[in-house]
Protein backbone atom coordinates (compact mmCIF):
# COMPACT_ATOMS: atom_id res chain seq x y z
CA UNK A 1 0.00 0.00 0.00
CA UNK A 2 1.44 3.34 -1.05
CA UNK A 3 1.45 6.56 0.95
CA UNK A 4 -1.02 8.20 -1.45
CA UNK A 5 -3.51 5.30 -1.56
CA UNK A 6 -5.63 6.95 1.12
CA UNK A 7 -6.37 9.75 -1.34
CA UNK A 8 -7.99 7.40 -3.87
CA UNK A 9 -11.52 8.54 -3.03
CA UNK A 10 -10.43 12.18 -3.30
CA UNK A 11 -8.73 11.47 -6.63
CA UNK A 12 -11.92 9.87 -7.98
CA UNK A 13 -14.05 12.81 -6.80
CA UNK A 14 -11.63 15.26 -8.40
CA UNK A 15 -11.63 13.30 -11.65
CA UNK A 16 -15.44 13.29 -11.74
CA UNK A 17 -15.57 17.04 -11.19
CA UNK A 18 -12.88 17.63 -13.81
CA UNK A 19 -14.83 15.50 -16.30
CA UNK A 20 -18.05 17.45 -15.76
CA UNK A 21 -16.67 20.84 -14.79
CA UNK A 22 -13.71 21.19 -17.19
CA UNK A 23 -11.90 24.41 -16.38
CA UNK A 24 -12.80 24.66 -12.71
CA UNK A 25 -9.44 23.44 -11.38
CA UNK A 26 -7.40 25.31 -13.96
CA UNK A 27 -8.22 28.94 -13.34
CA UNK A 28 -5.09 31.06 -13.39
CA UNK A 29 -5.08 34.84 -13.20
CA UNK A 30 -2.61 35.21 -16.08
CA UNK A 31 -2.44 38.96 -15.72
CA UNK A 32 -4.07 41.15 -13.07
CA UNK A 33 -5.20 44.41 -14.58
CA UNK A 34 -6.86 46.07 -11.60
CA UNK A 35 -8.79 45.25 -8.44
CA UNK A 36 -11.77 44.26 -10.61
CA UNK A 37 -10.26 42.83 -13.81
CA UNK A 38 -7.82 40.07 -14.74
CA UNK A 39 -6.89 37.98 -17.74
CA UNK A 40 -8.08 34.35 -17.63
CA UNK A 41 -7.61 31.97 -20.58
CA UNK A 42 -6.31 34.91 -22.60
CA UNK A 43 -9.46 36.98 -22.03
CA UNK A 44 -10.14 39.94 -19.77
CA UNK A 45 -12.71 38.96 -17.14
CA UNK A 46 -14.57 40.94 -14.53
CA UNK A 47 -13.65 39.75 -11.03
CA UNK A 48 -16.80 39.21 -8.98
CA UNK A 49 -15.43 36.87 -6.34
CA UNK A 50 -12.29 38.47 -4.96
CA UNK A 51 -13.17 39.52 -1.33
CA UNK A 52 -11.54 42.84 -2.24
CA UNK A 53 -14.37 44.65 -0.47
CA UNK A 54 -12.94 48.17 -0.39
CA UNK A 55 -11.00 47.74 -3.64
CA UNK A 56 -7.69 48.71 -2.06
CA UNK A 57 -5.37 46.17 -3.74
CA UNK A 58 -4.47 48.70 -6.42
CA UNK A 59 -4.74 51.82 -4.28
CA UNK A 60 -1.85 54.13 -5.25
CA UNK A 61 -1.02 55.12 -1.66
CA UNK A 62 -0.92 51.48 -0.51
CA UNK A 63 1.33 50.53 -3.43
CA UNK A 64 3.63 53.49 -2.74
CA UNK A 65 3.90 52.56 0.95
CA UNK A 66 4.68 48.93 0.07
CA UNK A 67 7.36 49.99 -2.45
CA UNK A 68 9.00 52.36 0.03
CA UNK A 69 9.05 49.64 2.70
CA UNK A 70 10.61 47.05 0.44
CA UNK A 71 13.30 49.56 -0.60
CA UNK A 72 14.00 50.56 2.99
CA UNK A 73 13.63 47.28 4.89
CA UNK A 74 13.99 44.54 2.30
CA UNK A 75 11.75 41.81 0.90
CA UNK A 76 11.21 39.82 4.08
CA UNK A 77 11.88 39.67 7.80
CA UNK A 78 13.30 36.12 7.61
CA UNK A 79 12.39 35.53 11.21
CA UNK A 80 9.77 34.93 13.87
CA UNK A 81 8.15 37.76 15.78
CA UNK A 82 9.88 36.24 18.83
CA UNK A 83 13.33 36.49 17.30
CA UNK A 84 14.47 38.94 14.61
CA UNK A 85 11.05 39.35 12.94
CA UNK A 86 9.51 42.22 14.92
CA UNK A 87 10.17 45.44 12.98
CA UNK A 88 8.93 48.86 14.01
CA UNK A 89 6.11 48.53 11.46
CA UNK A 90 4.65 45.45 13.17
CA UNK A 91 4.56 47.27 16.51
CA UNK A 92 3.08 50.40 14.92
CA UNK A 93 0.34 48.40 13.17
CA UNK A 94 -0.57 46.70 16.46
CA UNK A 95 -0.86 50.11 18.11
CA UNK A 96 -2.94 51.48 15.23
CA UNK A 97 -5.32 48.52 15.35
CA UNK A 98 -5.71 48.91 19.15
CA UNK A 99 -6.52 52.58 18.57
CA UNK A 100 -9.01 51.77 15.79
CA UNK A 101 -10.85 49.17 17.87
CA UNK A 102 -10.52 51.11 21.17
CA UNK A 103 -8.88 48.07 22.76
CA UNK A 104 -5.97 47.64 25.12
CA UNK A 105 -3.79 45.52 22.93
CA UNK A 106 -3.45 43.71 19.63
CA UNK A 107 -1.31 40.93 18.22
CA UNK A 108 -0.54 40.85 14.50
CA UNK A 109 -0.15 37.39 12.94
CA UNK A 110 1.20 36.37 9.54
CA UNK A 111 -2.24 35.33 8.20
CA UNK A 112 -5.84 35.34 9.36
CA UNK A 113 -5.70 31.54 9.39
CA UNK A 114 -2.77 31.65 11.80
CA UNK A 115 -4.59 34.17 14.00
CA UNK A 116 -7.42 31.68 14.50
CA UNK A 117 -5.02 28.76 14.97
CA UNK A 118 -3.16 30.72 17.63
CA UNK A 119 -6.19 31.96 19.55
CA UNK A 120 -8.26 28.80 19.58
CA UNK A 121 -5.42 26.42 20.30
CA UNK A 122 -3.98 28.56 23.09
CA UNK A 123 -6.55 30.65 24.96
CA UNK A 124 -8.80 27.68 25.73
CA UNK A 125 -7.16 24.61 27.20
CA UNK A 126 -7.73 21.19 28.67
CA UNK A 127 -10.98 20.90 30.65
CA UNK A 128 -12.34 24.10 29.10
CA UNK A 129 -14.93 24.31 26.34
CA UNK A 130 -15.24 26.00 22.94
CA UNK A 131 -18.81 26.49 21.75
CA UNK A 132 -18.68 27.31 18.05
CA UNK A 133 -21.26 28.06 15.39
CA UNK A 134 -21.51 25.02 13.10
CA UNK A 135 -20.78 27.16 10.01
CA UNK A 136 -17.53 28.64 11.34
CA UNK A 137 -14.56 28.82 8.98
CA UNK A 138 -12.09 25.94 8.63
CA UNK A 139 -9.38 28.00 10.36
CA UNK A 140 -11.53 28.04 13.51
CA UNK A 141 -12.08 24.28 13.35
CA UNK A 142 -8.36 23.73 12.73
CA UNK A 143 -7.44 25.94 15.69
CA UNK A 144 -9.76 23.83 17.85
CA UNK A 145 -8.11 20.64 16.61
CA UNK A 146 -4.67 21.98 17.44
CA UNK A 147 -5.65 22.69 21.04
CA UNK A 148 -6.85 20.63 23.98
CA UNK A 149 -10.26 22.16 24.68
CA UNK A 150 -13.52 20.28 24.36
CA UNK A 151 -15.28 21.47 21.20
CA UNK A 152 -19.06 21.61 20.91
CA UNK A 153 -20.98 22.97 17.91
CA UNK A 154 -24.27 24.80 18.03
CA UNK A 155 -26.65 25.10 15.09
CA UNK A 156 -25.81 27.94 12.72
CA UNK A 157 -27.11 31.32 13.94
CA UNK A 158 -29.41 29.58 16.46
CA UNK A 159 -29.19 31.42 19.79
CA UNK A 160 -31.71 29.02 21.36
CA UNK A 161 -29.51 26.06 20.52
CA UNK A 162 -26.51 27.93 21.95
CA UNK A 163 -28.37 28.60 25.19
CA UNK A 164 -29.37 24.96 25.51
CA UNK A 165 -25.71 24.02 25.36
CA UNK A 166 -24.62 26.77 27.75
CA UNK A 167 -27.24 25.57 30.23
CA UNK A 168 -25.96 22.00 30.02
CA UNK A 169 -22.45 23.26 30.82
CA UNK A 170 -23.36 25.24 33.95
CA UNK A 171 -22.74 22.32 36.30
CA UNK A 172 -19.23 21.91 34.87
CA UNK A 173 -18.10 25.28 36.28
CA UNK A 174 -15.45 25.72 33.61
CA UNK A 175 -14.38 28.43 31.16
CA UNK A 176 -16.44 28.52 27.98
CA UNK A 177 -15.46 30.45 24.84
CA UNK A 178 -18.24 31.15 22.33
CA UNK A 179 -16.96 31.58 18.76
CA UNK A 180 -18.92 33.18 15.94
CA UNK A 181 -18.25 35.17 12.78
CA UNK A 182 -19.44 38.67 11.90
CA UNK A 183 -20.36 37.81 8.34
CA UNK A 184 -20.35 34.16 7.34
CA UNK A 185 -18.17 33.70 4.30
CA UNK A 186 -20.37 31.37 2.31
CA UNK A 187 -23.84 32.93 2.47
CA UNK A 188 -22.96 36.42 3.72
CA UNK A 189 -25.37 36.24 6.66
CA UNK A 190 -24.70 38.00 9.98
CA UNK A 191 -24.50 36.30 13.39
CA UNK A 192 -27.39 37.23 15.76
CA UNK A 193 -24.78 38.97 17.88
CA UNK A 194 -27.09 40.90 20.23
CA UNK A 195 -28.69 37.63 21.39
CA UNK A 196 -25.33 35.87 21.60
CA UNK A 197 -23.81 38.72 23.63
CA UNK A 198 -26.76 38.56 26.04
CA UNK A 199 -26.20 34.82 26.51
CA UNK A 200 -22.47 35.32 26.93
CA UNK A 201 -23.12 37.75 29.78
CA UNK A 202 -25.90 35.66 31.31
CA UNK A 203 -23.77 32.51 31.52
CA UNK A 204 -20.44 34.20 32.24
CA UNK A 205 -18.78 32.89 29.07
CA UNK A 206 -16.15 34.55 26.87
CA UNK A 207 -16.91 35.64 23.30
CA UNK A 208 -14.65 35.68 20.24
CA UNK A 209 -15.93 37.22 17.01
CA UNK A 210 -14.10 36.63 13.75
CA UNK A 211 -14.70 39.80 11.75
CA UNK A 212 -12.71 38.59 8.72
CA UNK A 213 -15.48 39.46 6.24
CA UNK A 214 -17.06 42.29 8.24
CA UNK A 215 -14.01 44.47 8.96
CA UNK A 216 -14.43 47.61 6.86
CA UNK A 217 -17.84 46.36 5.79
CA UNK A 218 -20.11 46.66 8.85
CA UNK A 219 -20.41 49.33 11.55
CA UNK A 220 -20.34 53.10 11.34
CA UNK A 221 -16.55 53.09 11.49
CA UNK A 222 -16.01 49.72 9.83
CA UNK A 223 -15.16 47.87 13.05
CA UNK A 224 -17.50 45.04 12.07
CA UNK A 225 -20.66 43.39 13.35
CA UNK A 226 -19.88 44.05 17.03
CA UNK A 227 -19.85 47.78 16.31
CA UNK A 228 -22.96 47.62 14.12
CA UNK A 229 -24.82 45.70 16.84
CA UNK A 230 -23.56 47.93 19.65
CA UNK A 231 -22.10 45.06 21.70
CA UNK A 232 -18.36 45.71 21.47
CA UNK A 233 -18.05 45.74 25.26
CA UNK A 234 -19.35 42.16 25.39
CA UNK A 235 -16.81 40.87 22.87
CA UNK A 236 -13.62 39.62 24.55
CA UNK A 237 -11.62 38.93 21.40
CA UNK A 238 -11.95 40.29 17.87
CA UNK A 239 -10.06 38.34 15.23
CA UNK A 240 -9.64 39.63 11.71
CA UNK A 241 -7.63 39.50 8.53
CA UNK A 242 -5.78 41.91 6.26
CA UNK A 243 -6.53 39.83 3.16
CA UNK A 244 -9.98 41.20 2.43
CA UNK A 245 -10.93 44.84 3.08
CA UNK A 246 -7.30 45.81 3.68
CA UNK A 247 -6.10 44.26 0.42
CA UNK A 248 -2.98 42.44 1.65
CA UNK A 249 -2.39 39.34 3.83
CA UNK A 250 -2.12 38.89 7.58
CA UNK A 251 -4.27 38.56 10.66
CA UNK A 252 -4.80 40.00 14.11
CA UNK A 253 -6.50 39.59 17.44
CA UNK A 254 -7.44 42.60 19.56
CA UNK A 255 -8.77 42.59 23.11
CA UNK A 256 -9.23 44.53 26.32
CA UNK A 257 -7.78 41.64 28.30
CA UNK A 258 -4.22 42.72 29.19
CA UNK A 259 -3.25 39.04 29.29
CA UNK A 260 -3.69 38.77 25.52
CA UNK A 261 0.02 39.54 25.26
CA UNK A 262 0.79 36.21 26.93
CA UNK A 263 -0.54 34.46 23.82
CA UNK A 264 2.66 35.60 22.10
CA UNK A 265 4.65 33.29 24.36
CA UNK A 266 2.14 30.43 24.57
CA UNK A 267 1.15 30.11 20.92
CA UNK A 268 3.20 27.89 18.63
CA UNK A 269 1.46 29.43 15.61
CA UNK A 270 2.85 32.84 16.60
CA UNK A 271 6.32 31.71 17.62
CA UNK A 272 7.19 29.20 14.93
CA UNK A 273 6.47 31.11 11.75
CA UNK A 274 8.11 34.04 10.01
CA UNK A 275 6.50 37.44 10.46
CA UNK A 276 4.85 39.44 7.68
CA UNK A 277 7.18 41.17 5.24
CA UNK A 278 7.68 44.94 5.63
CA UNK A 279 5.84 45.74 2.38
CA UNK A 280 2.72 43.90 3.60
CA UNK A 281 2.77 45.70 6.93
CA UNK A 282 3.26 49.07 5.21
CA UNK A 283 0.39 48.63 2.74
CA UNK A 284 -1.87 47.32 5.52
CA UNK A 285 -1.15 50.37 7.70
CA UNK A 286 -1.95 52.67 4.80
CA UNK A 287 -5.11 50.71 3.95
CA UNK A 288 -6.24 50.97 7.57
CA UNK A 289 -5.82 54.76 7.45
CA UNK A 290 -7.77 54.91 4.18
CA UNK A 291 -10.53 52.70 5.60
CA UNK A 292 -10.82 55.06 8.59
CA UNK A 293 -10.75 58.29 6.60
CA UNK A 294 -12.87 57.30 3.58
CA UNK A 295 -16.24 55.94 4.76
CA UNK A 296 -17.54 56.59 1.26
CA UNK A 297 -15.79 53.35 0.20
CA UNK A 298 -18.11 51.41 2.53
CA UNK A 299 -21.17 53.25 1.20
CA UNK A 300 -20.15 52.49 -2.41
CA UNK A 301 -19.60 48.83 -1.51
CA UNK A 302 -23.08 48.58 -0.01
CA UNK A 303 -24.70 50.39 -2.96
CA UNK A 304 -23.13 47.79 -5.25
CA UNK A 305 -24.06 44.90 -2.96
CA UNK A 306 -27.69 45.98 -2.56
CA UNK A 307 -28.03 46.51 -6.30
CA UNK A 308 -26.81 43.04 -7.29
CA UNK A 309 -28.57 41.24 -4.43
CA UNK A 310 -31.93 42.77 -5.35
CA UNK A 311 -31.42 42.07 -9.05
CA UNK A 312 -30.58 38.40 -8.48
CA UNK A 313 -33.47 38.08 -6.06
CA UNK A 314 -35.86 39.63 -8.59
CA UNK A 315 -34.56 37.13 -11.14
CA UNK A 316 -35.58 34.35 -8.69
CA UNK A 317 -32.07 33.09 -8.05
CA UNK A 318 -31.78 31.30 -4.69
CA UNK A 319 -29.67 33.92 -2.91
CA UNK A 320 -28.69 34.01 0.78
CA UNK A 321 -31.04 35.26 3.51
CA UNK A 322 -29.92 38.90 3.54
CA UNK A 323 -28.17 41.47 1.36
CA UNK A 324 -24.43 41.71 1.95
CA UNK A 325 -21.27 42.14 -0.12
CA UNK A 326 -21.17 38.33 -0.21
CA UNK A 327 -23.96 37.21 -2.53
CA UNK A 328 -24.24 33.45 -2.87
CA UNK A 329 -26.52 31.68 -5.32
CA UNK A 330 -27.43 28.16 -4.22
CA UNK A 331 -27.65 25.09 -6.47
CA UNK A 332 -28.49 21.51 -5.63
CA UNK A 333 -25.35 19.98 -7.13
CA UNK A 334 -21.98 20.72 -8.71
CA UNK A 335 -23.12 20.03 -12.29
CA UNK A 336 -25.92 22.57 -12.13
CA UNK A 337 -23.66 25.18 -10.50
CA UNK A 338 -20.87 24.54 -13.00
CA UNK A 339 -23.14 25.10 -16.00
CA UNK A 340 -23.91 28.59 -14.71
CA UNK A 341 -20.32 29.23 -13.56
CA UNK A 342 -19.05 28.29 -17.03
CA UNK A 343 -21.72 30.44 -18.67
CA UNK A 344 -20.67 33.40 -16.54
CA UNK A 345 -17.02 32.87 -17.50
CA UNK A 346 -18.02 32.76 -21.19
CA UNK A 347 -19.60 36.15 -20.56
CA UNK A 348 -16.30 37.30 -18.98
CA UNK A 349 -17.51 37.27 -15.38
CA UNK A 350 -15.58 35.29 -12.78
CA UNK A 351 -17.30 34.19 -9.54
CA UNK A 352 -16.25 31.58 -6.97
CA UNK A 353 -17.77 28.12 -7.23
CA UNK A 354 -17.91 26.38 -3.84
CA UNK A 355 -18.54 22.66 -3.54
CA UNK A 356 -19.30 20.34 -0.59
CA UNK A 357 -18.06 19.85 2.09
CA UNK A 358 -17.19 23.59 2.13
CA UNK A 359 -20.85 24.55 1.65
CA UNK A 360 -23.27 24.82 4.58
CA UNK A 361 -25.97 22.39 3.38
CA UNK A 362 -24.16 20.00 1.08
CA UNK A 363 -25.27 21.78 -2.12
CA UNK A 364 -23.12 23.93 -4.41
CA UNK A 365 -22.73 27.70 -4.38
CA UNK A 366 -21.79 30.39 -6.84
CA UNK A 367 -20.39 33.03 -4.56
CA UNK A 368 -20.07 36.63 -5.70
CA UNK A 369 -18.29 39.21 -3.61
CA UNK A 370 -18.73 42.86 -4.44
CA UNK A 371 -16.18 45.65 -4.19
CA UNK A 372 -16.25 49.41 -3.75
CA UNK A 373 -14.03 49.44 -6.84
CA UNK A 374 -16.76 47.95 -9.04
CA UNK A 375 -18.39 50.58 -11.24
CA UNK A 376 -22.15 50.68 -11.73
CA UNK A 377 -21.56 49.36 -15.26
CA UNK A 378 -19.60 46.41 -13.88
CA UNK A 379 -22.32 45.54 -11.37
CA UNK A 380 -24.86 45.70 -14.20
CA UNK A 381 -22.62 43.44 -16.28
CA UNK A 382 -22.56 40.81 -13.50
CA UNK A 383 -26.36 41.01 -13.22
CA UNK A 384 -26.77 40.84 -17.03
CA UNK A 385 -24.60 37.72 -17.19
CA UNK A 386 -26.71 35.96 -14.52
CA UNK A 387 -29.93 37.14 -16.24
CA UNK A 388 -28.80 35.66 -19.56
CA UNK A 389 -28.42 32.28 -17.88
CA UNK A 390 -31.79 32.24 -16.14
CA UNK B 1 -27.52 9.34 30.93
CA UNK B 2 -29.73 6.55 29.66
CA UNK B 3 -28.80 2.89 29.89
CA UNK B 4 -26.52 1.44 27.22
CA UNK B 5 -29.37 -0.32 25.46
CA UNK B 6 -31.41 2.88 25.23
CA UNK B 7 -28.50 4.85 23.74
CA UNK B 8 -27.80 2.07 21.26
CA UNK B 9 -31.45 1.98 20.26
CA UNK B 10 -31.50 5.75 19.73
CA UNK B 11 -28.46 5.48 17.47
CA UNK B 12 -30.01 2.63 15.49
CA UNK B 13 -33.29 4.54 15.08
CA UNK B 14 -31.49 7.62 13.77
CA UNK B 15 -29.31 5.59 11.41
CA UNK B 16 -32.17 3.46 10.05
CA UNK B 17 -33.25 5.83 7.25
CA UNK B 18 -29.62 6.11 6.10
CA UNK B 19 -28.91 2.40 5.78
CA UNK B 20 -28.52 1.17 2.19
CA UNK B 21 -31.15 -1.39 1.08
CA UNK B 22 -30.35 -4.93 2.11
CA UNK B 23 -27.80 -4.00 4.77
CA UNK B 24 -28.47 -5.08 8.32
CA UNK B 25 -27.19 -2.61 10.86
CA UNK B 26 -25.37 -4.00 13.92
CA UNK B 27 -23.13 -2.52 16.64
CA UNK B 28 -20.16 -3.48 14.47
CA UNK B 29 -21.40 -1.56 11.42
CA UNK B 30 -18.86 1.10 10.40
CA UNK B 31 -20.40 4.54 9.86
CA UNK B 32 -18.18 5.63 6.99
CA UNK B 33 -17.03 2.46 5.25
CA UNK B 34 -20.26 0.42 5.60
CA UNK B 35 -22.91 3.14 5.51
CA UNK B 36 -20.98 5.55 3.28
CA UNK B 37 -21.73 8.51 5.52
CA UNK B 38 -19.86 11.73 4.74
CA UNK B 39 -18.85 14.32 7.32
CA UNK B 40 -22.01 16.40 6.79
CA UNK B 41 -24.26 13.37 7.42
CA UNK B 42 -22.25 12.39 10.50
CA UNK B 43 -22.76 15.89 11.93
CA UNK B 44 -26.52 15.68 11.25
CA UNK B 45 -26.61 12.35 13.12
CA UNK B 46 -24.73 13.95 16.03
CA UNK B 47 -27.29 16.80 16.15
CA UNK B 48 -30.19 14.32 16.15
CA UNK B 49 -28.60 12.31 18.98
CA UNK B 50 -27.98 15.49 20.97
CA UNK B 51 -31.66 16.40 20.67
CA UNK B 52 -33.01 12.97 21.51
CA UNK B 53 -30.64 12.37 24.45
CA UNK B 54 -30.54 16.01 25.63
CA UNK B 55 -26.76 16.12 25.68
CA UNK B 56 -23.98 18.01 23.87
CA UNK B 57 -21.56 15.72 22.05
CA UNK B 58 -18.03 17.18 21.72
CA UNK B 59 -16.74 16.79 18.18
CA UNK B 60 -13.36 15.76 19.62
CA UNK B 61 -14.78 12.30 20.33
CA UNK B 62 -15.54 11.61 16.68
CA UNK B 63 -11.94 10.76 15.85
CA UNK B 64 -12.35 7.70 18.11
CA UNK B 65 -15.61 6.61 16.50
CA UNK B 66 -15.58 4.07 13.68
CA UNK B 67 -18.54 1.84 14.44
CA UNK B 68 -22.01 2.17 15.95
CA UNK B 69 -20.64 0.56 19.14
CA UNK B 70 -17.78 3.10 19.31
CA UNK B 71 -20.34 5.91 19.13
CA UNK B 72 -22.41 4.37 21.90
CA UNK B 73 -19.34 3.96 24.14
CA UNK B 74 -18.21 7.55 23.58
CA UNK B 75 -21.69 8.88 24.37
CA UNK B 76 -21.76 6.85 27.59
CA UNK B 77 -18.60 8.68 28.70
CA UNK B 78 -20.31 12.09 28.47
CA UNK B 79 -21.43 13.20 31.87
Amino acid sequence: MGIFDKFQQLAEAREAIEKNCGDFFNIVMEDVISGTEAVVNGRTVLLAGSNNYLGLTFNAECIRAACQAVQKEGTGTTGSRMANGTFSGHVALEQELSDFFNRLNTIVFSTGYIANLAMLSTVVGSGEVILLDADCHASIYDGCRLGDAEVIRFRHNDANDLEKRLRRLTKRNTNVLIVVEGLYSMLGDRAPLADIATLKNKYGAYLLVDEAHSLGVLGQNGRGLAEETGVENSVDFVVGTFSKSLGAIGGFCTSNHPELNLVRYASRSYVFTASSSPSIIASTRTALQIMRSQPELRRRLWDNANLLYQRLKDLDFRVGPEASPIIAVRYKDAEEAFAIWDGLLERSVYVNMVLPPATPDGGALLRCSLSAAHTREQVDKIGDAFAALR
Amino acid sequence: MQANEEVLQQILDILKPLVPDGLEITPETALVTDLGLDSLKVMKIVESLEDSLDISIPINILSDVRTVKDLELQIQKIN
